[in-house]
């Protein structure tokens, strides 16, 4: 399992960066997403893999080893938020931008491909 | 009345009075002045107050924590000597403050001139209040501040701008090199309070430290007190409106050089460096400044000259190191202001009447203004030293002093001659002043014909000249006892015998004086009439300090420049090569040093349908990453794959609020990208004619692919190790066990947002706010590209289909597109609704929660919009995101504030359960109406923005030519 987590970790961030390097606005937004996938997941991992056992207890003293472990949790449901939020901004930027210069570089001026 | 909390006020109404007067209308000139002096005069009322308790020997402090964790308390003091400084600043700020009032012109904007000159006079009263060298230093670049404000008032004139830069730059250098000489000094003595470093005075001049301290310190009272080599600012500094030049330049500020030297005399001065840096740079600018004042054309810029030379003479006193020494130099300094500061506003007069300070044009105006001209030569004749007026006093004690040894130098030896010298320099730019203005032919061609000024404008000159009088007349009964309150307070049991008396006897100090005043006014007749003729001074003329100085500013902005050249990029795509492959160097550092080896935690089997997931995921991602350029829906699909991938695996990582969460952000921002997919330009495939790509496009593709993969397989590595290693104990131990107890909820996740870490949400959500407002306010100057404002393809067959049927009217096509569809989404829409509530609700006990409430309710409105279309909606269903928003965070934060009227701090929760038969037990908590204003700021962020963004296709494009005409109306739609 784990693995496969970190596989999955490194091509997602692998596919991000490239595509943050990419002169199109448009790219850099995709590959953010994908960036922010592989974070996610990374954080998740932090509080190492545990299957069937989401951090619900119940009502009286609970014992924490039985649960997976809540603040990465917390972490990442904060960090999927914000980066909705990032994203919905960088797109209109990206959109004013293009309306404003006529190009959708990076740079706001077409220089190279 | 003598209480210490009076100081406070003291301190702070003028800067209250600022800020209302900032805030007043730019006519309110009446209101503003009325407002600053009344405010200055109560000042002076308190000062008045504590009179008797200073007058007792007592000093009045006021102390409150400050960063009590340093060791630093805001302290307020009130002695002798700073009580009478107090009083000069608050007294004259009086004076200019009614001068200014019929100074300035009803077409400035007057109140913002009072509103900087009170904050300049709370922050002048802050240095002289200050009982913390700290607090001293941040008053002091306070009083830099105002004054680059006050000098750059007028800032559509070049001149006020450079003299301001200029006078800024100065003397705030000056401020850093003292506020460092103050942080070893209290290093040395153990605290920054005034009152222990004062007791301290000899340990600090026997320290190591004591040299390097008194530079720095010095550094910082000679760049504010305008002492050669550092003067030139002040010249330039007459830009300012004349008020500002006899307040700030002659009386207050530049004296606050004086006021830091005065006050830690007792502490540093009596060492061989201190006679021999401070003196000599007294008598530099003694002399420079007295000399150049002599050869200046420009009205002000003679009595700026003037002041720097009075000031050297200051300085130069208080270097001699005497206590009868400093006496005069007190003394001098409150001479000084008065005098000089009738004479400034006596040039303002002439300025304000006449319409010009240049001394050639100026002429015979004795008999258009005999007030002023009595008034002005009165204050002149103080400045020279005549006799009977108060600058005669102060400058017989200069003589006397000056004939006396003190070290036995060259120095020592010169300078009774060089005070001399100076004196009669003094005496010869003081008749050139009033004669060349106030006598002579009537003048000729100036701007507007002379006339006396306005009464209460020349009043604040009446005061200061009846003061020159008066003390010049009879020192001991008027200065006398405000003088020996302050000498006492600095000198303490040093307080020498000193004489005010007008008359002492035939000695060589009057002999001095007389040589002064008869060599002064003979060079005069016989040099006189030359002067206008003179462009520049001789000897001192060639030293151009500020020609060193803007040169040394232009030099270090070409540095800056070139290094900004060399260095910096304005590339983003150069910045985050750098920036990402900084990262994975300094990532992967480490792990060459230090040896990279997998953990020895045992790793759980790898699950196939696990393994699948990803499989198919990675193939998302590298796909989406291969197609983005030119398939740019096909990538949008593939991420929306990889994104499940995620999806899924949280899930099964036991984290259902993130899988929830996840999967509906998913389709809020699908949606959203595929808003924006529109305004996108078409990709040009062919973009490079010839068959190959160039070999720099290769390569710099090459160099991306490596470190992105670079990137890639650093991060497994890392995320590999991780996971097998034990994870070291954390807080979520503290959170699980208390999560119910605690906070009344199961959920342990939603009970960290809302409840232990809500402060954290709260942060959150308001940024989610404040997205949402940015893009509304870009989106509402939204312009797009020429080539995308016209309709989809799409849309335009659909009209064209309408329009060649004769049967069928405008937009009848789009109306049954999907007809079926798109009333199962409308019906949709309550009971998405209600799962959105009910995700909300149940939220503490089970996955669900405010987000993953709110994306759902956003979920159903954009069906909506989807359905519908955009008018449709909006004419049936009145959505007002701003108000959702603003309700939310309003709810959030009134629950946080409730905890306080409880006497919890802040955001603490309160909960119970609520049991309603058929539903159960409902938890009550008041993290649930934290929850509910998550919920809502979601809500209306989410649904402003695709508003917003759906909004543009709807909009009339930008009006160009011919357009307008060919499609009148754009269809319904959202994509």
């Amino acid at each position: 399992m784990e693995i496969v987590l970190s596989l999955a970790i490194g091509i997602l961030t692998a596919s991000g960066l490239w595509l943050l390097f990419r002169p199109r606005t448009f790219q850099v937004i995709l590959g953010l997403s994908l960036l922010s996938y592989a974070v996610n997941l990374f954080i998740i991992a932090a509080g190492r893999l545990r299957t069937d056992a989401p951090p619900i207890v119940g009502k009286g003293a609970a014992d924490p080893a039985a649960y997976a472990d809540p603040v990465p949790q917390a972490l990442v449901l904060t960090a999927i938020v914000i980066s909705f939020a990032t994203t919905a901004l960088l797109l209109v930027v990206l959109m004013a931008s293009r309306g404003l210069t006529g190009t959708d570089h990076v740079d706001g001026e077409d220089g190279e491909a | 009345m003598n209480d210490p909390r009076y100081l406070l006020a003291v301190v702070s109404l003028p800067f209250l009075g600022s800020m209302i007067a900032a805030a007043l209308p730019q006519a309110g000139r009446n209101w503003a002045s009325a407002l600053a002096g009344t405010i200055a005069l109560a000042g002076v009322g308190l000062l008045a107050a504590f009179y008797p308790a200073i007058a007792g020997g007592e000093i009045v402090r006021l102390e409150a924590a400050w960063l009590p964790s340093l060791g630093l308390q805001f302290t307020l003091r009130l002695d002798g000597f700073t009580w009478l400084f107090a009083l000069l600043v608050l007294s004259m700020g009086a004076l200019v403050i009614l001068y200014a009032r019929y100074y300035m012109s009803p077409k400035d904007p007057v109140p913002r001139f009072f509103a900087f000159l009170q904050a300049f006079m709370g922050a002048m009263l802050g240095i002289v209040l200050s009982g913390n060298l700290i607090q001293l230093a941040f008053f002091w670049e306070l009083t830099s501040l105002f004054s680059f404000l006050l000098i750059g008032y007028w800032h559509h004139n070049q001149a006020a701008r450079d003299g301001a830069r200029m006078a800024l730059i100065v003397t705030s250098l000056g401020g850093v090199c003292m506020l460092i000489g103050f942080l070893l000094l209290g290093r040395i003595t153990g605290s920054y309070d005034v009152d222990t470093v004062l007791a301290a005075g000899s340990t600090v001049r026997a320290h190591g430290a004591y040299l390097p301290v008194l530079i720095l310190i010095l550094l910082g009272a000679f760049t504010k007190s305008a002492q050669v080599p550092f003067h030139f600012w002040l010249p330039h500094a007459m830009a300012a409106p004349t008020p500002v030049s006899a307040y700030l330049h002659s009386a207050t500020m530049v004296k606050a050089g004086i006021f830091l030297l005065i006050l830690l005399w007792p502490v540093l001065s009596g060492t061989e460096s201190w006679y021999l840096i401070v003196t000599t740079a007294g008598l530099a600018t003694l002399l420079v400044g007295a000399w150049s004042a002599i050869f200046q054309q420009d009205l002000k810029g003679l009595l700026a000259y003037s002041t720097i030379s009075h000031l050297g003479l200051i300085t130069l006193l208080l270097g001699l190191g005497s206590p009868l020494a400093a006496v005069a130099a007190i003394f001098h300094t409150l001479n000084h202001a008065t005098f000089k500061a009738s004479l400034f506003m006596a040039a303002g007069i002439i300025d304000h009447e006449t319409g010009t300070r240049d001394l050639r044009r100026l002429s015979g105006l004795a008999r258009f203004m005999p007030i002023t001209a009595t008034l002005a030569m009165v204050a002149a004749a103080a400045m020279a030293g005549v006799p009977l007026l108060n600058g005669f006093l102060s400058k017989e004690m200069f003589l006397a002093e000056a004939l006396e040894a003190h070290s036995g130098t060259i120095l020592d030896a010169a300078l009774p001659i060089l005070a001399t010298l100076a004196s009669a320099f003094s005496v010869f730019y003081s008749i050139r002043f009033i004669h060349q203005s106030f006598f002579g032919p009537p003048p000729v061609d100036l701007p507007h014909s002379p006339r006396e000024a306005p009464h209460w404008m020349r009043f604040p000159i009446e005061i200061l000249v009846l003061a020159c009088l008066l003390v010049g007349i009879l020192p001991g009964l008027t200065i006398g006892p405000l003088l020996a309150l302050a000498v006492g307070a600095v000198l303490g049991e040093q307080t020498p015998a000193y004489s005010l008396a007008v008359w002492h006897g035939f000695n060589p100090p009057l002999l001095m004086s007389l040589i002064a005043l008869v060599g002064g006014a003979l060079a005069y007749g016989r040099y006189g009439a030359r002067l206008n003729a003179v462009e520049r001074s001789p000897l001192i003329g060639r030293l151009k300090a500020r020609r060193t100085f803007e040169a040394a500013l232009a030099a270090i902005i070409d540095w800056a420049r070139t290094l900004q050249d060399l260095l910096g990029t304005t590339k983003l795509q150069v910045q985050l090569r750098l920036l990402i492959g900084t990262a994975i160097l300094v990532g992967t550092l480490p792990f060459l040093f230090l040896d990279y080896r997998p953990g020895s935690q045992p790793v759980a089997l790898i699950d196939p349908v696990f393994a699948l997931l990803w499989t198919i995921g990675s193939l998302c991602a590298v796909g989406a990453a291969w197609q983005a350029k030119f398939h740019r829906l096909v990538a949008l699909s593939l991420i929306g794959g990889a994104g499940l991938a995620t999806c899924i695996s949280f899930i099964w990582l036991s984290a259902p609020d993130l899988g929830l969460t996840q999967l509906l952000v998913e389709i809020i921002t699908l949606v959203l990208l595929l808003l924006g997919l529109r305004w996108l330009p078409l990709r040009q495939p062919d973009i490079w004619p010839e068959a190959r790509t160039p070999w720099s496009v290769r390569l710099r593709r090459s160099r991306d692919l490596l470190l992105a993969v670079s990137g890639g397989i650093g991060m497994a590595a890392l995320s590999y190790a991780m996971m097998t290693r034990p994870s070291a104990p954390s807080i979520s131990r503290y959170f699980v066990e208390n999560a119910y107890p605690g906070g009344g909820g199961a959920n342990v996740v939603n009970v960290i947002l809302v409840d232990f870490r809500g402060f954290d949400t709260l942060g959150e959500i308001t940024v989610l706010a404040i997205v949402a407002l940015t893009v509304f306010t870009l989106l509402r100057r939204f312009r797009p590209a020429p080539e995308s404002v016209e309709l989809p393809h799409q849309q335009q067959r659909q009209n064209d289909f309408d329009r060649d049927d004769e049967e069928r009217s405008h937009g009848d096509t789009l109306i049954h597109y999907l007809f079926v569809p798109r009333i199962i989404m409308q019906w949709l829409f309550p009971v998405i609704l209600t799962f959105a509530i009910y995700l909300l609700m149940r939220g503490h006990d089970l996955p669900g929660g405010g987000f993953a409430g709110g994306v759902t309710a956003s979920i159903a409105i954009l069906l909506l919009y989807m359905a519908g279309g955009t008018r449709w909606v909006e004419a049936h269903l009145d959505i007002r995101p701003l108000r959702w928003i603003s309700l939310g965070l309003l709810l959030a934060v009134g629950t946080g504030i409730a905890a306080w009227i409880g006497g919890y701090p802040f955001l603490t929760s309160h909960f119970s359960y609520l049991r309603i038969p058929l539903i159960g037990d409902i938890p009550i908590a008041s993290a649930l109406l934290f929850d509910i204003g998550v919920f809502a700021v979601v809500v209306g962020t989410t649904v402003l923005i695709l508003i917003a963004l759906a909004h543009q296709s709807i909009r009339s494009p930008l009006k160009r030519k011919g357009e307008a005409e060919r499609h009148p109306s754009p269809a319904d739609g959202t994509a």
